[in-house]
């Protein structure tokens, strides 16, 4: 099949570079998009899983609600906030973060709850306060789950903030719905590449991140 | 690690049921997989091979009003008829009624012949039809050109036609100064179309600062254009929202989007004579104000666009 | 007239044939993707070396998001319900394909051991040892790839209204009626909840072994993430 000279064609037109539909520029309104519902999905998220975590309760409400949140159809979630908020960046970033919270959340809450009893007891032992355990001695073991939670929330974010296209929204989507609409298919299996190649560049940054931040000590027990 | 022998020394009957089971999935799969193919699938299915003839429609309002007129009139006279509607834009409806999957369509003349051949400038409903059929694929015929025309329209919101003083009387071409600064907005395919930003360059001169993708004369524009993401639009002219928003519709004196009469496009051979002849009485009696009064017991009233099509043909005397 | 159960008849359906018209585009292709999943683990069970590429690839079409697979299926299979089914069977594979693996890897060697001791040979090793034991892993990854179907399902309403509940979505943007909406989504979300929900039946009664009432949730993403076996696999 000739999809590579689909994508040859489409990364080989010039047009395609500049302006407000060329690459770029959608590559750049993707990342903020994404980044957003990240920034948003990790501000509820991380909290509240450390806090549940930590005190070791609510993780069957938690449970319940991330079942609740998955179980919400993103596309539709999307459409039905756009009739009832009419067109604009808060109607797509409210399924964006409902979609993103639930791994973050309960990964959290998993990576905090699990961390050995033991070490943490000592801690409390040599009397450090409650805050003190949970940064300094949870978080640091915890970090890589709770690392892969935001991972996997990203990539999901990355991938589906797509058919926000279908409500007007920049990004890298447009490219596929406008394809669909114009029956282009050199800008649909460019922006399905864009896209892909994306979600892999966020892969790499979370595996970066977690070369830089977590100690190795930890990373030698996993 | 006990139980677990255990269990597979109880159950020696397990694989055998398994299996079946496992078959008995396979099968059904393949038989839902393969019917749900055929029975859908565009390429085999829906061909008229059995008479029944497929109307189909766009994917906007006034399209699957239309369909229901066409479909409900063809029935009246006997045709069986199946529908599939909401299909996508122009570019996808017009490749499916030349594979076949699809027999009846109601088109816009005007926008019909830009698609075909972009640089064609009639005068008349005539030389359009006939311009047209220049261009057809040769397995597809247009019927009879009703008066009823709904355009597309560069349309402007409140704000925007108080900043530059454009009233009812301003045209396309009063943009020319100011396009630079205006955010047009429009379906995904108006980008592309000749009837769309590339008409309004080559035959205006207007370049906006940007393009903003949103549906067919849809909520997303009317929603862009009250909330000024867009200052610009294509909004069609007999969208019933137009008036309740104060939207200031151009004049087009060059005839950028030309005529758009609703004329059913059919697949040749495909429908019998008393479908052209009942489809022709729907396209003698509809007119601009009877589509503008129609769209809005959909829109505006909520009331289901089968109900409001038979409703019509009744009071028509066409069923 | 406009009642919450009153479907435009435009999508030529009651509001429970499209419920019956979700379900079988939704799992179909998750039912598809466990016949296919079966035997592509296997084979990544018994080739330990083909695991990383396997789950590389599969990464990668995870990362394609769904509509631009319809569109590009669209030249093949016409705008037809299997257009949207194939892309979804494609994302339960790879969301089984690591279930499974790691679910038949977990059996200790001890059993296998035993198994073998007993004079069961490779296959039925497979059906009557393994797979069982691994029944907990599979139903965990099911539940994943069912609740992500049932959701994906909705974007099929843009290639030509074949997108079941769905559809309702394109309808209320036409209609101005934002009730068909709201329909749309909590028919979608309830049906999700009910089959997750009848998954963690199934295996209770497929692992009559284990403990009941134990702690069920699976790892919590909608879209799952293959990635994390991807990294783990590399950093073995």
């Amino acid at each position: 099949m000739n999809v590579l000279h689909f994508v040859g064609a489409f990364f080989g037109d010039g047009a395609h570079w500049h302006g407000y539909d060329g690459i770029p520029h959608r590559l750049l309104e993707h990342v903020g998009y994404s980044l957003l519902a990240l920034g948003v999905a990790a501000a509820v998220g991380l909290p509240v899983g450390l806090l549940t975590g930590h005190t070791g309760r609510g993780g069957t409400v938690l449970a319940l609600l991330a079942t609740a949140a998955r179980a919400l159809p993103t596309f539709g979630l999307l459409v039905l906030t756009f009739v009832l908020l009419g067109l604009g960046l808060l109607p797509v970033m409210i399924p964006l973060v409902v979609l993103a919270v639930p791994p973050i959340l309960v990964t959290t809450y998993e990576a905090v709850r699990s961390v050995d009893p033991s070490p943490v007891d000592a801690a409390r032992g040599m009397g450090m306060g409650e805050a003190r355990i949970l940064f300094r001695v949870e978080l640091p073991v915890a970090l890589p789950l709770v690392l892969s939670g935001l991972r996997s929330a990203a990539v999901q974010i990355v991938s589906t903030a797509t058919v926000a296209a279908y409500v007007s929204l920049g990004g890298l989507g447009r490219y596929i719905v406008d394809g669909l609409y114009q029956r282009d298919y050199e800008k649909v299996v460019g922006g399905a590449t864009l896209v892909a190649l994306l979600a892999l560049a966020t892969l790499a940054v979370f595996w970066a991140v977690e070369r830089l931040a977590v100690s190795p000590g930890v990373r030698r027990g996993t | 690690m006990t139980s677990i022998v255990k269990s597979t020394t109880r159950s020696s009957t397990r694989p055998r049921s398994t299996s079946a089971a496992v078959l008995a999935a396979v099968a059904a799969l393949v038989a839902g997989c393969s019917s749900g193919g055929s029975g859908d699938d565009p390429l085999t299915g829906g061909k008229a091979g059995d008479g029944t003839v497929v109307v189909g429609s766009n994917n906007f309002s006034e399209s699957i009003l239309l369909a229901d007129l066409y479909g409900e009139a063809l029935k009246a006279k006997g045709v069986k008829v199946s529908y599939r509607h909401n299909i996508g834009s122009r570019e996808t409806t017009y490749r499916m009624l030349k594979n076949g999957s699809v027999t009846v369509l109601p088109e816009y003349n005007g926008a019909l012949l830009a698609y075909l051949d972009p640089k064609a400038a009639p005068r008349t409903v005539e030389e359009t039809t006939a311009a047209i059929n220049a261009e057809l694929d040769k397995n597809l015929t247009l019927l009879r050109p009703s008066p009823a025309q709904d355009k597309d329209s560069v349309t402007v919101n409140a704000q925007t036609a108080k900043k530059y003083h454009l009233t009812a009387e301003s045209g396309i071409a009063d943009l020319k100064g100011v396009a630079k600064d205006l955010v047009i907005g429009g379906s995904p395919e108006f980008q592309t179309r000749q009837q769309g930003l590339k008409g309004l360059k080559s035959v205006y001169g207007l370049r906006f600062k940007s393009f903003k993708a949103l549906d067919a004369g849809g909520p997303l524009t009317q929603s862009a254009l009250r909330k000024n993401t867009v200052q610009v639009a294509d909004v069609f002219t007999t969208d019933p929202t137009l008036t309740k928003e104060k939207f200031v519709v151009l004049k087009d004196p060059k005839n950028l989007f030309g005529f758009q009469n609703v004329q059913p496009l059919v697949a040749k051979g495909k429908l019998p004579q008393k479908g052209v002849d009942a489809l022709n009485a729907v396209s003698a009696r509809l007119d601009t104000a009877a589509l503008r009064e129609l769209g809005a017991q959909v829109q505006l009233r909520h009331k289901d666009p089968l109900d409001v099509a038979r409703a019509w043909l009744k009071s028509a005397g066409l069923t | 007239m406009n009642g919450f159960f009153d479907i435009p008849s435009d999508l030529q359906h009651s509001w429970l044939g499209l419920v019956g018209l979700h379900l079988r585009e939704a799992l179909l292709p998750v039912l598809a993707g466990l016949l296919a999943a079966l035997p592509v683990a296997q084979v990544c069970v018994r080739f330990r070396r083909l695991y990383p590429p396997v789950l590389g690839l599969t990464t990668v079409l995870y990362a394609i998001p769904s509509l631009a697979l319809f569109v590009v299926l669209i030249d093949y299979t016409g705008q037809s319900e299997l257009t949207v089914m194939i892309p979804l069977a494609l994302y339960s594979l790879v969301v089984l394909v690591p279930a499974i693996v790691d679910g038949v890897r977990a059996v200790p060697r001890e059993t296998l051991a035993a198994a073998t001791a007993m004079g069961l040979g490779p296959v039925r090793r497979y059906l009557q040892v393994q797979l069982p034991i691994a029944v907990p892993a599979i139903l965990a990854g099911l539940r994943v790839a069912a609740v992500s179907s049932i959701s994906l399902v909705s974007v099929g309403a843009l290639i030509g209204n074949n997108g079941a509940l769905g559809n309702l979505l394109a309808d209320a943007m036409f209609y101005h009626r934002p009730a068909l909406a709201v329909n749309s989504v909590v028919t979608t979300a309830v049906l999700a909840v009910l089959v997750d929900a009848a998954l963690v039946g199934v295996r209770r009664l497929l692992t009559p072994w284990m403990p009941r009432g134990g702690r069920t949730a699976p790892a919590a993403a909608g879209r799952p993430d293959p990635a994390a076996h991807v990294l783990g696999e590399a950093a073995r």
